[in-house]
């Protein structure tokens, strides 16, 4: 098959409006566009399915119809690059913030994001977690110092919504109830053992642990959750994040060259 | 060059949603088919499952993404994924099929058709030369089902898969719900198919469901959806195949509407029983009733 024959088949393919192509042959003396239709449901359906599975809270938010509108308009602006499906739809938490008609549900791009992080944790590599041993074994005065390692899994959600509770409720995780007057949550998201997790993360949790993930060491880490969260609490921050499961490794002293 | 082949049993596509059961079953010997896209993430549940299923079972990883009848060349970064797959989990087969899926980088998450041209049997020749030296093993090919014909095929698709397996050494995957679901969609004759086929090169047969739709005119159209049990025709070719060829690895096939694991497990009894039969020397057809 050419190039050029191929391509024709693919964006007639892609496109319910565009003609069959050309070449096809009558099989039977039938005209092929009822049979080329299969191809495009088979495509549209193989596109816009992994999208539905991967993002069923956000569909139970708008509905089976207007998600169906929303996944077939992210395909057309992002067709996937890869074969693998259940990593596709990385940018569609940002498309969800600007697509038109969701004006009145500004949360829901974050959602997305919530939904998107889970199926990276799902799959992400399997690492052992690290536990409360490996940081006593560092000691008190050495800890400041000591930088950690954070699990493959870990995925960090900021958000000016009620993020992790509208996901919960939209999951079946908890009961539907109002929206209105909860404060804003950062989420983390992980998965320690074979089973993903959600929880929400105390003030100035999510800029301890992006901190950390930069390389900063521990004491350093603490000072700029200070910044954004005065009343910022190191300990229930580090015990959280070792119960958590989500802490990797850890080494007494700072890495070289900390991201700035 | 690894050259191993399924054991001729009945095989089940495993769904995740079935792994409890098939550990608490216990008893099912035959072997498990993966899509092997489905495993290309780093860790998690996915590996734990097949890592725990490779331990009793034979296991075939079949590939639904390379794009092997694509006229651009292959994704080199996939051919690496693939690799390693099967280098963790040393299947006894991987398998892909006749058919493209990406075009300039985009892909479209289906099994598209190809002309069977000289200049397209090349293409695929030299993709599955380059898969097979990629992957350091033997592969098999599929046929495909089609739902439509291109005016410049000037080669029986039998033929072509003959002439791919014949130069490349590579194996052929019969899809015999394909067989049927083509034959129909293109007024021709499914038996005539299969006496066309080159047999002796088929490592693992495919049986599945279709559905029905309506075609222009009135004409059927049948849809290999994977979504329904295995058609009482389909199990007629099938039989009068296991007739000429002896027993072959089977693979019960369904992706959608996926039912409990008991039910396709009694699906994949009967094929076994068919095996069986031919093993024994019996001529199975005149056991099934088209």
């Amino acid at each position: 098959m050419s190039a050029a024959a191929q391509a024709r088949f693919a964006a007639a393919a892609l496109d319910p409006g565009a003609a069959v192509p050309a070449d096809l042959a009558q099989a039977g003396g039938r005209a092929p566009e009822r049979r080329f239709a299969v191809y495009r449901n088979n495509v549209a359906v193989g596109l816009a399915g992994p999208l539905a599975a991967r993002f069923p809270a956000v569909r139970g938010i708008v509905g089976a119809d207007f998600f169906a509108e929303l996944a077939r308009a992210f395909v057309r602006a992002h067709p996937p690059r890869s074969p693998l499906m259940m990593l596709y739809g990385d940018d569609f938490p940002a498309f969800v913030d600007t697509a038109p008609g969701l004006e009145e549900l500004p949360y829901l791009g974050d959602v997305a994001r919530l939904e998107a992080a889970r199926t990276r944790a799902y799959h992400a590599a399997d690492v052992a977690p690290l536990g409360a041993a490996a940081f006593a074994a560092i000691g008190p005065e050495a800890l400041a110092e000591a930088t950690i390692r954070l699990h493959p899994s870990l995925g960090l959600v900021r958000s000016r919504h009620p993020v992790a509770s509208i996901w919960a409720m939209n999951a079946g995780e908890a009961e539907l109830g109002p929206i209105d007057g909860l404060p804003p949550e950062d989420a983390i998201v992980g998965r320690p053992a074979l089973d993903v997790h959600v929880r929400r993360l105390p003030p100035g949790g999510a800029a301890f642990l992006a901190a950390l993930h930069g390389g900063r060491p521990l004491g350093r880490a603490c000072a700029l959750a200070r910044r954004v969260a005065p009343d910022f609490d190191v300990a229930l921050n580090l015990s959280g994040l070792i119960a958590s499961g989500l802490a990797a490794a850890i080494a007494p002293s700072p890495c070289k060259d900390p991201k700035p | 060059m690894i050259l191993t082949t399924l054991p001729a049993t009945a095989g089940v596509g495993f769904k995740p949603e079935h792994f409890g059961d098939v550990l608490a079953d216990g008893g099912f010997g035959g072997f498990f088919e993966v899509h092997a896209e489905n495993y290309m993430g780093a860790g998690g549940p996915p590996h734990a499952q097949l890592t725990r299923l490779r331990q009793d079972h034979a296991l075939s990883i079949h590939g639904v993404g390379l794009s092997i009848g694509g006229a651009g060349p292959l994704d080199c970064a996939h051919l690496a994924r693939l690799r390693s797959l099967c280098d963790r989990y040393a299947p006894e087969s991987f398998s892909e099929h006749l058919a493209w899926s990406t075009h300039d980088g985009v892909f479209l998450n289906d099994l598209l058709p190809l002309p069977y041209t000289a200049e397209t049997l090349a293409q695929v020749i030299a993709h599955v030369d380059e898969t097979q030296s990629a992957l350091g093993r033997r592969m098999l090919l599929e046929n495909p089902a089609t739902y439509v014909l291109f005016a410049e095929s000037d080669i029986p698709e039998t033929e072509f898969l003959a002439e791919v397996a014949r130069r490349t050494g590579c194996g052929l995957l019969l899809d015999v719900n394909n067989v049927l679901v083509s034959a129909t969609n293109h007024g021709t004759s499914p038996e005539r198919y299969l006496d066309a086929f080159p047999l002796a090169q088929v490592g693992e047969i495919h049986l599945a469901g279709h559905d029905l739709a309506e075609g222009d005119g009135g004409a059927p159209l049948l849809i290999d959806a994977h979504g329904a049990p295995v058609a009482d025709p389909v199990w007629a070719l099938y039989a009068r195949t296991l007739d000429r060829t002896g027993p072959l690895p089977t693979l019960i096939e369904r992706d959608n509407d996926v039912p409990a694991w008991p039910e396709l497990r009694a699906e994949a009894g009967v094929a076994q029983r068919l095996i069986d039969g031919a093993a024994a020397g019996a001529s199975v057809s005149k056991r099934v009733a088209a």
